[in-house]
């Protein structure tokens, strides 16, 4: 499905693709240096000491989320800039892009990188023999990241709306609500492989995240009714 | 053998780069060109040299890679406006660039992860003696620098050829040896490949057939590259052959020696195009003076003029042609300089619509990038792909920082508007990435995935 997002929305405008890869990378940079401190961490410390690491794999989940936020805040920063920037140059005097669809590509644009990083090894392996699961662990291994994997690409998308918006009308309240949404998610995934523990709650932040960024972006109940029952 | 091997010697297409935006205007077209800058990437020949003695004939795969990039050349009076519509099209030239590096990483990652033949070693190239299959890192590390020194001086040295031969005119000569050196690689290099992925798939193929496909796809990429061809293909013939190119390297390269080679060859790029005294600005100058576009071959150009039904001034739009598809031409130089707008283009306003008949002719500047900044491109992704202990993060990783590496030398490029080298930024953040994603980023992701953790 993100893919599809993808096809339809952004291949278009190359503009819109040049800031999807960017925000990629800029995800891509937060996860390293997320990395590199979990493994600094992780070799400062004992290794075979296994609460130790678990301890150590939360804090470096907890710090990549924040990281990844931050880089968010700074991604949209440099948008700002870049606005100003195509104004300047367009004939018309307004910018060829707005900074909603700039946030919603952005928002792709983390998402689509963290979810390939999430899954495209699971993709690689699961092209093998057909054994899932077969030391105990659950038999939905593959089923369950997917879908793990989808909701978190929806998330990164809808955050980025979000955030972009509270950043542009100085509301801190939803910035920090993205990023309090961000880490009960990565804290729902501890639960695993309880499954219902993390999918579940995911879906319903999903799903709150989708309504809160509609209406921000302007639509509201009425349209959702004229579209869905095909009105002129 | 002996005699094939000279003849590849001579196909040894020169490792210049020529950073140049050369406007094929007629004179009196005030040409906004920005330095030429050669930069030389000189693909080194691709002397296999097979110790386990195969019977298969060393090729040479030369390609004088030319990292250029080009500024837009602006035109005339209308300088505000064409200097608008250039950023414009900015976006879109980036992506018109995008499109067929990630072709070409695409197909060479591809064949990387299927077709074994790649990554098996099996000999060395002749520039790369000195081996590294030697128990101490240090000594591996002395190998692959001396390796990538001998690379570069021939790189250097065929660069330097390239210049005298152009600065002397010797036109036919440097032809010459561009068509004999694309046919090794259109005939040899595709037989082999094609010899491997069969094997791999195991399809079998009688030898009629082989020969009929390799024939007709040699011909035709001959023709589309070195004389006219509907664009597309032109584009897909030369994606192809940087594709296979970086195979070449990928195979031949050992390890270390590659990763050297690659900051080396970036670092020599900068150098080449930027410094006033590099072969490669010097090439490029001497084009600008004689105002020639330059080197017909080795660049990749994007855009494309159609002359279809001439409403204007023959000349004119002939030279624009001419321009236009000599760009296009099997170019292997790392040249990328967006093409500059044909004289047309002066005269009519660009507020006109472009739908126009008349506009036909005025095309979008395209962008042009050299070939040999495609075949780094790729190897190193390639390299990530194979070595990376197969891991797919990590050849992720490493395109996503090429494709930004290329976003900001072109940014860089339109602010500068001079012919910039492609090399250095890409490879540099693809080598940060690819050597960070492996060693840091692989071990954390391994363990939440393990757990099934998601940040």
């Amino acid at each position: 499905p993100a893919f599809g997002l993808f096809l339809f929305t952004i291949a278009r405008d190359p503009l819109r693709i040049i800031i999807l890869i960017a925000g990629a990378f800029f995800w891509l940079v937060s996860l390293l240096l997320s990395s590199l401190i979990w493994f600094i961490a992780v070799k400062a410390s004992d290794p075979r000491d296994e609460p130790l690491q678990k301890g150590l794999l939360i804090f470096g989940v907890m710090f990549s989320v924040l990281l990844q936020e931050a880089f968010r805040f700074l991604y949209y920063k440099l948008l700002r800039k870049a606005i100003e920037g195509l104004v300047a140059l367009s004939e018309d005097g307004c910018s060829p892009i707005s900074i909603q669809q700039m946030a919603y590509v952005a928002g792709v644009g983390f998402g689509l990188m963290s979810g390939a990083f999430s899954m495209i090894n699971l993709l690689a392996d699961s092209l093998g023999p057909g054994t899932v699961g077969i030391h105990g662990d659950s038999q939905l291994y593959f089923l369950t990241s997917a879908f793990m994997t989808m909701v978190l690409i929806f998330l990164h998308t809808f955050w980025g709306i979000v955030f972009f918006h509270g950043c542009e009308h100085r509301r801190w309240w939803e910035i920090v609500a993205v990023v309090v949404m961000h880490l009960a998610v990565s804290g729902s995934t501890f639960c695993n492989p309880l499954y219902v523990g993390s999918l579940v709650p995911s879906y319903l932040l999903m799903a709150g995240a989708a309504t809160w960024a509609y209406l921000l972006s302007g639509g509201s109940a009425q349209n959702v009714r004229r579209f869905v029952l095909c009105k002129s | 053998m002996i005699t094939f091997m000279n003849n590849s010697d001579s196909e040894e297409e020169p490792c210049n780069e020529r950073t140049s935006l050369m406007s094929a205007e007629s004179p009196p077209v005030p040409s906004y060109q920005d330095g030429l800058q050669a930069s030389e990437a000189g693909e080194a020949q691709a002397h296999r040299k097979r110790r386990t003695g195969s019977s298969r004939s060393p090729g040479s795969g030369v390609s004088g890679d030319v990292s250029h990039l080009g500024v837009p050349v602006r035109e005339g009076g209308l300088e505000n406006e064409e200097e608008e519509l250039t950023l414009k099209y900015g976006a879109k030239h980036v992506i018109m660039l995008f499109v067929p590096v990630t072709l070409c990483m695409i197909v060479v990652v591809a064949t990387i992860k299927s077709v074994r033949f790649y990554t098996e070693k099996s000999g060395q190239l002749i520039y790369t003696p000195f081996s590294e299959d030697t128990p101490s890192v240090g000594q591996r590390l002395l190998n692959s620098v001396l390796n990538t020194i001998i690379m570069i001086s021939v790189i250097v040295v065929m660069t330097v050829f390239l210049v005298v031969l152009y600065k002397y005119r010797c036109y036919k000569f440097i032809h010459g040896w561009l068509i004999l050196s694309s046919l090794m690689l259109l005939f040899l290099f595709t037989y082999i490949y094609l010899g491997e992925v069969l094997k791999t798939y195991n399809v079998a193929m009688d030898y009629p057939t082989l020969i009929l496909v390799i024939w007709n796809f040699g011909a035709v990429g001959m023709i589309c590259i070195h004389w006219k061809g509907p664009l597309q293909l032109q584009q897909a013939y030369l994606i192809m052959i940087s594709a296979l190119m970086a195979l070449v390297f990928i195979k031949y390269l050992p390890e270390w020696s590659a990763w050297v080679i690659l900051g080396a060859i970036s670092i020599y790029d900068l150098m080449a195009v930027l410094c006033p005294k590099g072969p490669l600005r010097m090439l490029v100058e001497t084009a600008q003076e004689r105002n020639e576009p330059i080197f017909p071959a080795l660049i990749y150009s994007s855009a494309m003029m159609w002359t279809v039904g001439m409403a204007k001034p023959d000349e004119a739009a002939r030279g624009a042609s001419q321009q236009t598809w000599n760009a296009g031409v099997d170019g292997r130089e790392n040249t990328l300089h967006p093409e500059s707008e044909m004289p047309e283009r002066r005269s009519p306003v660009s507020a006109r619509p472009i739908t126009s008949f008349e506009e036909l002719e005025e095309e979008e500047r395209g962008v042009k990038l050299g070939l040999g900044d495609f075949i780094f491109y790729s190897v190193l992704v390639g390299k990530a792909a194979a070595t990376g202990s197969g891991d797919w993060n990590t050849t992720l990783a490493c395109f996503v920082a090429i494709l930004i590496g290329l976003c900001l030398t072109l940014l860089l490029l339109a602010v500068f508007k001079k012919a910039l080298p492609a090399l250095p930024i890409s490879i540099t953040f693809g080598l940060v990435f690819y050597f960070s994603t492996d060693n840091l980023v692989r071990p954390f992701m391994d363990t939440l995935a393990s757990h099934q953790l998601y940040i």
